[in-house]
């Protein structure tokens, strides 16, 4: 799973039937200091994440899927965690 | 000993993705609100390493089914079969720490 920061919202309208009643996000990768690392990403939302949260991002179809509460959605990044805090010693 | 191949980066692979299975615990992850699959599960920070042990490719957050801790070397899985362990509690992980390194040789 990825660090990320969530940084905008996505409305659709039109889309696959799996993601009716789904929130998209705009999140953004970021470094263990907490600096962007590469493009921000699409992932659907099932916690109710808001803007400027730290969360925890998984990149994996299946896993996403899961996550959305539906089998074979097709969501490849998923919200599956808020962060409270990252502690790194070393 | 495993073959260096094990730990090699065949080119179909993404860059500082995929590369290795060997990394460093360096940290943890703290999150109240999460997907209920992901209730007592361990979040871990690591820092794949090369068989050298220098760090490479970019930090992860895997879920523990090996009960590793801070400092240690550990082996990890990508991919679905992160949640594997869990079985059958669907967990929506990408990532795993499935063993702990007790120690390794690279033949030079």
């Amino acid at each position: 799973m990825q660090i990320a920061r969530v940084v905008g919202t996505v409305v659709a309208t039109q889309k696959h039937r799996a993601f009716e009643g789904a929130k998209l996000l705009l999140v953004q990768p970021l470094t263990l200091d907490d600096k962007p690392r590469g493009t921000a990403l699409l992932a659907v939302d099932a916690l109710g994440a808001g803007v400027h949260e730290k969360v925890l991002v998984v990149m994996e179809g299946r896993a996403a899927g899961e996550a959305l509460g539906k089998k074979l959605a097709p969501v490849d990044a998923a919200v599956v965690g808020i962060i409270d805090t990252v502690d790194v010693t070393e | 000993m495993p073959p260096s191949s094990v730990l090699s980066t065949p080119s179909t692979w993404r860059r500082g993705t995929d590369a290795v299975q060997l990394a460093r615990v360096i940290g943890d992850v703290v999150a109240t609100r999460k997907d209920g699959n992901l209730a007592g599960v361990t979040l871990l920070v690591l820092q794949p390493i090369a068989p050298d042990g220098r760090p490479v490719g970019r930090t992860l957050v895997a879920v523990d089914a090996a009960g590793a801790g801070v400092g240690e070397t550990v082996f990890f899985v990508r991919g679905k079969e992160a949640s594997f362990p869990f079985y059958p509690t669907e967990v929506p992980a990408d990532a795993g720490v499935v063993g702990i390194v007790d120690h390794w040789d690279v033949e030079p």
